[in-house]
């Protein structure tokens, strides 16, 4: 029974957090806030609790935790507040399934397969180093060859101009390099193979991209 | 009557009347109208299973040829009427299996099946056609095996949301080779793997198929072999919808969706990986139902797919589609009859997805034919009620849920009625209403005031005093269901307004204020109600009269009181019980 109403005192405490602040709240509302803590506290201590201990007790409060996603890898989220039976209104049917699903879905993120972000390595041949872009930023693949460009446009300032001034049209150039035959964009998959970017609908492309290379035209034999 | 017509010419033209209100008006005209309407109703639909009896009703209409049934109280989907309450449908169909032979089709929503029962109907109705159990539970397998076996002629086996016990897939092989006359099949509740080459072959076979709704564990590898022997199909529910990525996969799907061009309804999408959605979009243009209510994926992924279902009527989601995407949704999707935006993380204690009241709001702006609305998410204000009702003064149903109970208005931090009111005051045709948020007995003053044609409201949280629920039940004329929880209202609302009760179907209370005395009363003063107490705290005789009972739910009927209540629901009887025929 202490049990029962130290449960009931903690969960009215989580619920006098209105939104919009308690404390306002309150204050627009004297009496009624009062009343509305003296009648959590008499609905839960007295109803709830007494009746429907099962799905309030520490078993069943914790099974609710574990439905948070992605518990193991984020920060730690608020507990789950202690439930009143049947509030929201939700069907236990639904909530069996989304639990289900929740449960793979965050098993899915710690693999790193998730729905999360997707950097992949590019390397471009001939730039002196590579960069990371995250895959699901974009949306078409003119975008990510938009993005590309731009990303590498400081590579080839030097080798396009021998004069070694500055070209405003450089980015278009490299757009010209990137779409002409000169340069070929190419990536590896999840089988460890090395695809034409473009063949396959974008979505798959984002689920099966590991990394990007953007090749030189001359090395990019048997991909065309 | 010298003037009057044959009994045939009569009959005949009663058999263009399907509405219930309509052959019920008929039978009061006189005696004669009485008894030729009564042998040639075909159909009946009883509300609540216990306001009358099977007796009553085979006596009343001898050639019934359709059932519709429904037992348990609403909150019964919200775990708030405990296991073992009523609502068996056993002694109904072993009533009908003796008085009704030619008996074809059985509805039957959130009651207790058994396998005994299916057994029966398999054996008992040569000509068995149709079987709907919408959110009933207490059967297994084997009694869908039964159903299977032995009903012939079977057109629709509907399963949706039932609680089954799951014994194992067999039970789908004892469809015989020559069935043939499959319309529809959903068996989406059920967990177990069904043999496939079962299913591929019933499916082949089964010409008039409209509608297919596959459970879980149907694969999405394999997905594309069964459409592809149903083209004709309507309706479609996939099963899981993830499968490694790959090419052939995905062609195949999508070759196969491309030849049904009658789809029109998609359900299903457990597990959805965003990659094979586009397999669908030949299909989207003619979809007007789309249930995507279990599809945890994100807005990005959600808005591609319903924009492009310019002819959507009806969307099912989750709040993953935030507001952004339903804003996406009311600049696409103009034919947009029902919306339904269900809670990710119902539990959660902060807000997970940027879903707020203005997703509402821009779909209430922009889908003129927008009438159905169950909608919950984490705050509103009145002016966004506001809004919604100047936008729609056409809705119907609007169903919303604030998650947390008694929340204020966000931004001004008084109470909703205004918000409320505005939504009866200008939606003249509304016929249900589901309340939350901080609400004050003025709430329930606007209902009473305008919701003239409201059938049912479902109150939570709410109200101060009395006065609300009195508001309700002498304002509502159209009133036919109430459910209320954890509300101020107590004894003098519920006698003051007693006769009201005999004119509506149900009236649900639970963790309110209403007294065991008042129950008693209620019970001794109005016979042809049963007020039934479900407390599982003891008899209520062992407490004061002036302690408030659990749950009440009080019912008119002309079967009398119930004959198998469990031990925790008590009956309050009429002073002359005793002398109750059934």
């Amino acid at each position: 029974m202490v049990e029962c109403e130290k449960l009931g005192f903690e969960a009215t405490e989580l619920r006098l957090g209105l939104p919009g602040g308690g404390e306002k709240s309150n204050a627009n509302y004297g009496k009624r806030g009062y009343a509305e803590t003296v009648d959590l506290k008499l609905n839960l201590s007295t109803k709830e609790i007494c009746l429907d201990q099962s799905d309030l007790d520490e078993k069943n409060l914790n099974k609710e935790k574990n439905l948070m996603p992605n518990c193991a890898t984020d920060s730690v989220k608020p507990p789950a507040k202690a439930q009143v039976v049947g509030w929201p209104p939700v069907r236990s049917f639904r909530k069996n399934v989304m639990a289900i699903q929740k449960k793979s879905d965050s098993e899915d993120a710690e693999k790193g397969t998730g729905a999360g972000a997707a950097f992949v390595k590019v390397s471009m041949d001939g730039a002196p180093y590579l960069r990371k872009v995250d895959l699901k930023m974009y949306k078409t693949y003119q975008e990510l060859s938009d993005a590309l460009g731009k990303m590498f446009s400081s590579f080839t300032i030097g080798k396009c101009d021998s004069q070694g001034m500055m070209d405003f049209m450089n980015e278009s150039k490299l757009m010209d390099l990137l779409n002409g035959s000169d340069y070929v964009p190419t990536y590896e998959d999840k089988d460890g193979d090395w695809m034409l970017v473009g063949d396959v609908p974008w979505e798959m492309f984002v689920e099966s991209c590991k990394r990007l290379r953007i090749m030189k035209g001359t090395e990019a034999k048997g991909l065309g | 009557m010298a003037y009057s017509f044959p009994e045939e010419v009569l009959e005949h033209v009663f058999s263009f009347l399907s509405s219930d209100k309509d052959r019920n008006s008929v039978s009061l005209v006189c005696k004669s109208w009485y008894e030729i309407e009564r042998w040639c109703r075909r159909r009946i639909f009883v509300g609540n299973c216990y306001a009358v009896s099977p007796g009553i009703v085979i006596r009343r209409f001898p050639e019934v040829r359709a059932v519709e049934m429904k037992g348990k109280p609403h909150f019964a989907d919200f775990n708030l009427v405990p296991e073992g309450w009523g609502g068996y449908v056993y002694p109904w169909i072993a009533a009908m299996s003796a008085a009704y032979p030619l008996l074809e089709e059985i509805k039957l929503k959130r009651m207790v099946v058994t396998d005994e029962c299916l057994e029966l109907i398999s054996k008992s109705f040569k000509n068995f056609k149709v079987l709907v159990l919408s959110s009933c539970e207490g059967f297994t397998t084997d009694g869908l095996a039964s159903i299977a076996a032995n009903c012939r002629h079977l057109r629709e086996l509907d399963l949706r949301e039932s609680e089954v016990e799951d014994l194992s897939g067999h039970w789908l092989s004892h469809f015989p080779d020559n069935c043939t006359s499959l319309v529809s099949l959903n068996m989406s509740c059920l967990g177990s793997e069904v043999s496939f080459s079962a299913l591929e072959r019933l499916v082949a076979r089964s010409p008039n198929l409209r509608t297919l709704r596959l459970n879980r564990a149907v694969p999405l590898e394999k997905l594309a072999n069964l459409i592809r022997r149903a083209p004709q199909l309507v309706e479609l529910g996939t099963g899981a919808y993830s499968a490694e990525i790959r090419s052939d996969i995905l062609l195949n799907l999508t070759e196969a969706f491309s030849a049904c061009k009658q789809l029109k309804g998609l359900s299903g999408f457990w597990d959805v990986v965003p990659a094979y959605l586009p397999a669908m979009y030949s299909v989207c243009s003619g979809i007007t139902s789309l249930n995507l209510s279990y599809a945890t994926i994100q807005s990005f992924d959600l808005v591609k797919l319903v924009t492009q279902c310019r002819n959507l009527q009806r969307l099912w989601v989750l709040d993953y589609i935030e507001d952004s995407g339903l804003e996406a949704l009311a600049s696409s999707c103009k034919d947009l009859q029902e919306l339904r935006v269900f809670p990710s993380d119902p539990f959660g204690a902060e807000p997970n997805v940027s879903l707020t009241e203005q997703g509402l709001v821009s779909v209430s702006k922009g889908c003129p034919k927008l009438q159905s609305v169950l909608y919950f998410c984490r705050q509103m204000s009145n002016a966004a009620l506001i809004s919604i009702a100047k936008n729609r003064p056409k809705m119907v149903r609007f169903r919303l849920c604030i998650i947390e109970p008694r929340a204020p208005d966000y931004l001004t931090l008084e109470p909703l009625d205004a918000g409320f009111g505005a939504i009866v005051e200008n939606c003249k045709e509304l016929r249900r209403l589901s309340l939350s948020g901080l609400l004050t007995d003025r709430v329930f003053k606007y209902i009473g005031t305008h919701a003239k044609k409201l059938e049912m409201l479902s109150i939570a949280f709410a109200g101060d005093s009395d006065l609300g629920l009195h508001h309700v039940l002498s304002g509502c004329e159209s009133l036919r269901k109430l459910e209320i929880r954890d509300c101020p209202f107590g004894d003098k609302a519920l006698l003051a307004n007693a006769a009201k009760l005999e004119t509506m179907r149900s009236l649900w209370m639970s963790s309110c204020s209403v007294s065991y005395g008042a129950c008693k009363l209620l019970g001794q003063k109005m016979p042809r109600l049963n007020v039934e107490v479900i407390d599982e705290r003891g008899p209520p005789d062992s407490r004061p009269d002036s302690c408030p009972v659990e749950r009440l739910y009080v019912y008119r009927t002309v079967a009398g009181r119930r004959i198998d209540m469990p031990g925790f629901v008590w009956t309050m009887d009429d002073e002359d019980s005793g002398l109750r025929f059934s």
